[in-house]
């Protein structure tokens, strides 16, 4: 079977962000980029459903962006995935964009299972698996903790609210990684080494249109701080008089 | 002509959830400024509380009915609203970015060849036009966005819209029996957590980190949690130690949350932690070190010892709820 895993390249959590001189994108000076966290998840799991499936399987990674995409491509090569196919685009796609793009290469691929994290850890969207599902006409289950294959038939899990939704379908189908899915294996020596010489194919992402528009982007207010009202339980009673008085919370 | 916003309410075991109410109070404020006709639109078996819903000034709810989309269905689901925004000529479709509402909210979008923007923590009409602002980076920036397609798609973070009851208004109930829905996909069972309350949906929230020493310990974040009805969270550190669920982690790689009052109980404040809870309308820091960067963001902060104050708190709070 073919299996694809579709990853983002994105700036590190520890990122103090920045807005850039556009005010419609961050400043990306001195931001260190790394692979998308939850798509970590969703190339451990494309590879143990290649080893469960067997055969002459075979696990693709896309990602949609520029050349420093690479990068991530790589660790996911390192890591077991057996070719990588980066999508070039200069970045300014909005979820329904990347979406576009990537349905028209797992299509041509012709891959039947899909595997992408949950949300990348930037625009914060968890949107892009459930549009190129739709785009595809494949199945799509979101939030996946535990994921379970049976000939062409689909158990996962997912985490919702207050607990977890089984939920079957069957295949072709895209499932999107939360953390907690699985333990996602560290890339051995061998395997780095291994993925200098593995192929990724370039080429340009499909065409499409953008439906959204950034109009500006902005940092939080800064809120300010508050008062330490005091270093040990003296200061109870009067915590419990402010949050019942001055905030009215409790 | 599209000239109609739809509410898209969400029901669990026959009850409409709050984000409901969010969800048609939004979809009516809208409408009154662009000058739209607003409906809202439920799915399910049947569902008590649905006439409530005109409490926030909806004059028509349209039920698909069937017993077999009591439980979410992602195929079910987008089929009837697709098909329902299409016979009607929907211009705008408003959903609560809850579980359902981002697994749904996005194939309806590309069924209705809508632009959709998610998690809004606020819609505006500027120049006749709705403007969404976003948080992005788990909350460390934000961004206005406005969509260029003819239909669109809003999910609205919960906890966030003021559901504002407006008075005199009737509704109009029109049911919609659906024969064999399309259960492609399918939820068959549900598997209750064992925390009361979940971190994504409380109000109040009582969180523990690194300074709580050892999962042994977490009894004493889960009583004061009790006290005040509140849900417990945890730091990624944590988490990653295998202390506590991440169901219950708050951050860039948890949940980012904003409820009226958050508790960090020993937490340092990490730039990933403050980024997922500092929206929050109240904050309260007890932490040793008061050089924490959790104090920069907290209203009130006890610098002290927490083992000493977490079972005295819980004490006090105890007695005036009493």
């Amino acid at each position: 079977m073919k299996i694809a895993v579709c990853v983002s390249h994105v700036p590190d959590t520890a990122t103090r962000i920045k807005i850039g001189a556009d005010r419609k994108l961050i400043d990306s000076s001195g931001v260190t980029y790394i692979i998308n966290p939850y798509d970590e998840f969703a190339v451990e799991e494309a590879l143990k459903a290649k080893e469960k499936i067997g055969g002459d399987s075979v696990v693709y990674v896309i990602s949609v962006g520029t050349e420093a995409n690479k990068e991530t491509i790589r660790k996911a090569l390192a890591m077991g995935v057996d070719e990588g196919v980066l999508l070039k685009d200069d970045n300014s796609r909005d979820s329904f964009g990347i979406a576009t793009a990537l349905a028209d290469e797992i299509k041509s691929l012709g891959c039947e299972l899909v595997f992408f994290g949950k949300q990348s850890v930037d625009y914060d969207n968890s949107i892009t698996g459930q549009i190129t599902a739709e785009l595809l006409g494949y199945n799509c289950i979101p939030v996946v903790v535990d994921f379970k294959l049976e000939g062409n038939k689909i158990i996962a899990e997912r985490e919702i609210e207050g607990g977890r939704e089984v939920v079957e379908t069957e295949l072709p189908a895209i499932i999107t990684a939360q953390k907690g899915l699985n333990e996602p294996r560290y890339a051995s020596l061998k395997g780095i080494m291994a993925s200098k010489k593995k192929i990724i194919n370039e080429k340009q992402a499909a065409d499409t249109q953008n439906y959204s528009e950034v109009i500006e982007m902005n940092l939080p207010l800064s809120k300010q701080a508050g008062r330490i009202i005091g270093t040990d339980s003296s200061a109870i009673i009067e915590l419990v008089k402010l949050l019942r008085e001055e905030a009215k919370v409790i | 002509m599209a000239n109609k916003i739809l509410a898209i309410l969400e029901q669990r075991e026959g009850l409409l959830k709050k984000i409901s109410f969010e969800a048609a109070s939004v979809a009516c404020k809208l409408a009154k400024e662009l000058n739209l006709e607003v409906e809202a639109v439920a799915i399910g078996a049947e569902i008590n509380n649905l006439g409530d819903v005109s409490k926030y000034g909806i004059s028509k709810i349209v039920h698909f009915k069937n017993s077999e989309l009591n439980n979410y269905s992602s195929s079910g689901y987008t089929d009837a609203v697709t098909k329902y925004a299409q016979e009607t000529g929907a211009a705008c479709l408003v959903l609560g970015n809850t579980s359902l509402g981002n697994d749904l909210a996005p194939r309806l979008a590309v069924k209705l060849n809508a632009g959709i923007v998610v998690d809004c923590v606020n819609l505006q009409v500027e120049d006749n036009q709705i403007v969404a602002t976003r948080p992005i980076y788990a909350g460390k920036a934000f961004i206005k966005v406005k969509l260029n397609s003819d239909v669109k798609v809003f999910t609205i973070r919960p906890n966030v819209f003021n559901a504002e009851q407006i008075d005199n208004v009737t509704a109009i109930i029109d049911v919609n029996e659906i024969v064999s829905p399309n259960l492609k996909s399918k939820v068959v069972s549900f598997k209750k957590s064992e925390g009361k309350l979940d971190v994504a949906e409380a109000d109040i929230i009582v969180s523990g980190g690194r300074g709580m020493k050892g999962p042994e310990n977490f009894h004493l974040v889960e009583k004061l949690a009790e006290s005040l009805n509140a849900a417990v969270g945890a730091s990624r550190a944590v988490v990653d130690a295998g202390w506590r669920p991440h169901r219950e982690q708050v951050g860039q790689t948890g949940k980012t949350v904003s409820p009226t009052l958050y508790i960090a109980c020993g937490i340092s404040g990490a730039i990933q932690h403050l980024a997922g809870m500092s929206t929050s309308k109240y904050i309260v820091a007890i932490n040793k070190d008061k050089d924490a960067p959790i104090f920069s963001v907290a209203d009130y902060g006890i610098a002290g010892d927490l083992f000493e104050i977490l079972p005295v708190l819980t004490e006090e709070i105890k007695k005036i709820k009493s």
